[in-house]
C-alpha cells in the first residue's frame, strides 16, 4: 500500500506520529497545567513562610476552637472528594455511566462543602478584625498572604466544582469520553495536593496554644 | 498517520484507594497532633513539610495515577518541578534568617 506523505512525516516520535508518554493531547495538557499551576502555589507558600520567619511578630490567629477543627474538617472533606473523584474514574473506565455520574456529584457535594466551611472560616477572623492590610495581632501583611493564598485555592474549588459539573453532564450523556472524566480527576486530586500543603504551612504552622 | 493513545486506564483496585485514603487522614492525623507539641518553628517546618511530600507523592502516585503512567512522563514532570522549588527555598530562606539577624 502507498505510503501518504502525513504518514511518511509521523513515522517516527521525533516527527509528533507517535505519543512519547502514551497519552493523549487532553491529559498531557492537564499535567503541563499542573505543573504550572503547582509553581504559582509554590511561589505563594514559600512567599508566606519567608514572612513568617522574617517576621518576629508574626501572628498565631488559629485557636483550635474552632479554626483547627474547621480546617480539619476542611481536609479530611477534600480527601474524601479526591477519593469519590477516583471511584468516578474507575467506574468511567469501565464505561458505567450512571455510577460514574453519581460520584462525581458526591465529588461535587464534597467541593461545595469545603467551600461552605472555608468562608465560614473566613468570616470568624474577619470578625475579629482580619483585613488584607492590618490585623489587631502583629505583621500586617498577614491577612493579604492568607486570604490570597486560601482564596486562589477556593477559586480553583468552585472551578473544580463548575468543571466537574459540566463533566458529569456530559458524560452522563455520552458526550465525553472515560479520557474526559480521567482529566478532569487529575485537575481535583491536584487541588486537593495544593490544599495538602496549605492546611500544614499556613494553620498548623500559626496555632494559637 | 498513527493515532495517539487516549484510553483511560485504571490499575488500582477501589480497596487500594480506600487504603491510600486512610493513610492520608492518618498523615493528617500526625500533622494536626503535632502542631499543639510546641516544636521550634523551623524544625516544625521542616517535618511539616516532609509530612506535606509523602501525602503529595501517595495522591499523584495513585489517585492522580502516576504510578501506572510511563516513567518518561515522571522523569519528565518531577524534575523539573522538584529543581524550580528548591530553587526558590535556597533563595528565599537564608534571606529571610538573614532578616531577622538583622534585627536590633
Amino acid at each position: 500500500m502507498h505510503e501518504t506523505n502525513i504518514e511518511a512525516a509521523t513515522r517516527s516520535a521525533w516527527s509528533g506520529g507517535v505519543s512519547p508518554f502514551a497519552m493523549g493531547s487532553k491529559k498531557l495538557g492537564m499535567w503541563l497545567f499542573i505543573i504550572s499551576d503547582a509553581l504559582t502555589f509554590s511561589v505563594l507558600l514559600v512567599s508566606y513562610n519567608y514572612l513568617r520567619f522574617a517576621n518576629p511578630d508574626w501572628p498565631l490567629p488559629f485557636p483550635f476552637r474552632p479554626a483547627i477543627i474547621f480546617s480539619t474538617a476542611m481536609t479530611v472533606v477534600l480527601l474524601f472528594s479526591s477519593l469519590t473523584m477516583v471511584m468516578g474514574v474507575a467506574a468511567a473506565a469501565r464505561n458505567e455511566r450512571a455510577k460514574t455520574v453519581r460520584w462525581i456529584l458526591a465529588t461535587m457535594a464534597g467541593g461545595a462543602l469545603f467551600i461552605g466551611l472555608h468562608l465560614t472560616e473566613w468570616g470568624h477572623l474577619i470578625e475579629e478584625g482580619v483585613r488584607p492590610f492590618s490585623n489587631p495581632w502583629g505583621a500586617p501583611l498577614f491577612g493579604a498572604v492568607f486570604f490570597g493564598i486560601t482564596g486562589l485555592h477556593m477559586t480553583h474549588v468552585a472551578i473544580g466544582v463548575i468543571y466537574l459539573g459540566i463533566i458529569s453532564i456530559g458524560f452522563g450523556r455520552g458526550k465525553f469520553s472515560p479520557e474526559d472524566v480521567e482529566v478532569s480527576g487529575l485537575y481535583w486530586h491536584f487541588v486537593d495536593l495544593v490544599w495538602m500543603f496549605v492546611f500544614p504551612l499556613v494553620y498548623l504552622m500559626s496555632v494559637k496554644y | 498517520m498513527s493515532t495517539h493513545t487516549a484510553e483511560s486506564h485504571v490499575e488500582a483496585t477501589a480497596g487500594t484507594f480506600v487504603w491510600i485514603w486512610i493513610w492520608l487522614v492518618g498523615i493528617t492525623s500526625v500533622e494536626v497532633f503535632l502542631a499543639y507539641e510546641h516544636l521550634r518553628p523551623a524544625l516544625m517546618l521542616t517535618i511539616l513539610i516532609g509530612l506535606s511530600v509523602i501525602k503529595a507523592a501517595l495522591i499523584m502516585s495513585y489517585f492522580m495515577h502516576l504510578k501506572f503512567e510511563k516513567l518518561s512522563l515522571v522523569l519528565w514532570l518531577v524534575p523539573a518541578l522538584v529543581f524550580c522549588i528548591s530553587m526558590m527555598l535556597m533563595l528565599f530562606f537564608p534571606d529571610s534568617g538573614r532578616l531577622l539577624n538583622l534585627r536590633p
